[in-house]
């Protein structure tokens, strides 16, 4: 049900050899149908605490509890990488195909759910590409497709668009929150763009680093989705100040921590 | 919901042209048009030098010599050229098999690649030279003892580049196939195997030269034995009969089987790799 508790974080920590703590003490309870915003400067432990989500970093204490999934998936959870991760050796399709080749399902059985992932991001006529034929937004959404494909309920996506162009970039914003909207998504989103994180998300964690830790936990009213004219609104730019000063306020700290 | 999106323009289609086209054709025929002329000109060269300094056969022969020693020795060089060419082929494809399999147990476990990796690094450094002797007392076989030789310098390429080949696969690319919960096949058949082709085929390119090397080498050795007939112990035997022209011609044999190997390696790796690997992918200027 949209709403209810589906990843909840209780005091987990996460510690790299003997190193400083890359996440400390982190509880949060993110709720279904959420948009939410990880913000923090680089080295604060986001991508540790997705990864910890992802169940691709185990934790070093504290427990990650996901509610199970009730619907027809292979994967509850999808995850899109800062790169586009694909495999250069395989066509758009067959990478969009690879989550459900991993769990089993034939490449015909798979082909109606690879058309139908790739035409939700707009690249059914590069199905038979190679990743190098494509420019860097076309790969990222390439991504997202595959991560779409096993129909998850999370998605969690670790500073997808910091490497494209400002113009490709909204537009894949308005991709991700248009999918998130249709399929009920769950999404967790790492960025370090105040702007992105305000126009695209319900509630912004702003984190702080040295030890990684939640900073502040800020709900972002105005009603979701949002249009592109909001993004040029007095409304919009209220709301980034308020973000934006939260964040100054834990680098400020952090530079009297030295 | 607004602004469903549309697609990115594509910047890398480069239209198709016939400046460009033409452009490709007369570099291809520059490939091979210019290093074949070269060597029509050095060949032409050799000959005309011989025979205007009147350099006589048996120091020097004109390659017009060579070619008709080539011809008129043909079947008993052929059976020898044909007798390195199955040694060579055979060595290659064992020092495949071996490195690749080794290669995929060292890869799955450092345990093993520990354990195992010195064995292998001696095998490399000390000089077949050196074995083959030992080699040809411990095995009755001429052409197994020619085998191992062979073997040993072609597998430790193969071996090395299928290792780090095998481990170059994309920390990311791994993560991913965590997160879906790929078995150890499935990692291995699509994950692992394809990352590891680059580096594979440039082994096994190296592997392919060092065969042939191996090959001839071991036959040197083994020479002194006499009952083999490989292209090596042609050389030597025209050696000692001082018949400069038949050495000549055998040595032109090894040389075109070298080639013949190069050629192939090089498009088998343009097969598997030229689709994707920035290595074999041709960019237009
Ligand atoms: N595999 C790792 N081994 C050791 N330290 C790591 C590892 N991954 C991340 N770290 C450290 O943990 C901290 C947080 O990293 P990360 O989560 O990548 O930050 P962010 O994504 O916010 O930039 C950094 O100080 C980083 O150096
Ligand atoms: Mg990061």
């Amino acid at each position: 049900m949209k709403g209810d508790p589906i990843i909840r974080m209780d005091r987990v920590s996460k510690r790299f050899g003997t190193s400083t703590l890359a996440v400390s003490d982190m509880s949060l309870t993110i709720n279904e149908g959420d948009f939410i915003s990880f913000l923090g400067p680089s080295g604060c432990g986001k991508s540790t605490a997705l990864k910890m989500i992802a169940g691709l970093l185990p934790v070093t204490s504290g427990t990650i509890t996901i509610a199970p999934a009730k619907g027809k998936t292979e994967h509850d959870l999808g995850f899109v990488f800062q790169e586009p991760t694909l495999m250069p050796w395989a066509t758009v399709q067959d990478n969009v195909f690879l989550p459900l080749r991993l769990a089993g399902v034939s490449r015909d059985g798979a082909a109606s759910r690879v058309a139908e992932a790739l035409r939700e991001v707009g690249l059914t006529k590069f199905a038979g590409a190679y990743p190098r034929e494509l420019s860097g937004g076309m790969k990222m959404r390439v991504s997202i497709a595959r991560a779409m494909v096993t129909r998850p309920r999370i998605l969690l996506m670790d500073e997808p668009f910091a490497a494209l162009d400002e113009m490709t970039r909204s537009k894949l914003n308005n991709d991700v929150v248009r999918l998130a909207n249709e399929h009920g998504l769950t999404v967790i989103f790492v960025t370090h763009s105040v702007f992105e994180s305000v126009y695209l998300s319900t509630r912004v964690v702003v984190m702080a680093a040295r030890p990684g830790r939640v900073a502040d936990d800020l709900t972002v009213t105005v009603p979701w989705p949002r249009s592109e004219e909001w993004r040029i609104s007095q409304g919009f730019s209220a709301e980034a100040r308020r973000i934006s000063d939260s964040l100054k306020g834990t680098l400020d700290a952090e530079h009297i921590d030295h | 919901m607004q602004s469903i999106s549309t697609i990115d323009p594509v910047d890398d289609a480069a239209p198709m042209n016939i400046e460009a086209m033409a452009r490709e054709s007369r570099e291809k025929l520059l490939t091979w048009a210019l290093p074949v002329a070269t060597l029509l000109a050095a060949i032409g060269a050799w000959e005309w030098l011989v025979w205007a300094y009147q350099i006589p056969h048996y120091l020097i022969p004109a390659p017009s010599l060579i070619a008709k020693t080539l011809w008129t020795d043909g079947p008993s060089l052929m059976g020898s050229a044909w007798f390195t060419v199955r040694l060579t082929f055979w060595s290659l494809s064992l020092a495949i098999i071996g490195g690749v399999l080794l290669g995929a147990v060292f890869a799955l476990s450092r345990a093993v690649e520990m354990s195992l990796f010195p064995f292998a690094v001696i095998l490399q450094v000390t000089p077949v030279v050196a074995i083959a002797p030992l080699i040809l007392i411990y095995v009755d076989s001429t052409f197994a003892a020619l085998l191992i030789c062979a073997w040993i310098v072609g597998f430790f390429p193969i071996l090395s580049g299928t290792v780090i080949g095998l481990r170059s696969a994309d920390h990311n690319l791994r993560d991913l196939f965590t997160l879906y919960r790929a078995t150890p096949w499935q990692r291995l058949r699509f994950l692992l195997a394809p990352s590891a082709l680059p580096s594979f085929m440039a082994a096994l390119k190296v592997a392919g030269g060092l065969s042939l090397i191996g090959a001839v080498v071991a036959e040197f050795v083994a020479g002194a034995a006499g009952q083999n007939t490989g292209l090596a112990s042609r050389i030597i035997e025209s050696s000692f009969r001082n018949e400069i022209p038949r050495m000549f011609a055998a040595l032109v044999l090894v040389s075109m089987l070298g080639i013949v190997i190069f050629l192939l390696t090089t498009w088998a790796s343009r097969r598997v790799l030229g689709h994707w690997h920035e290595s074999e992918i041709r960019r237009d200027q």
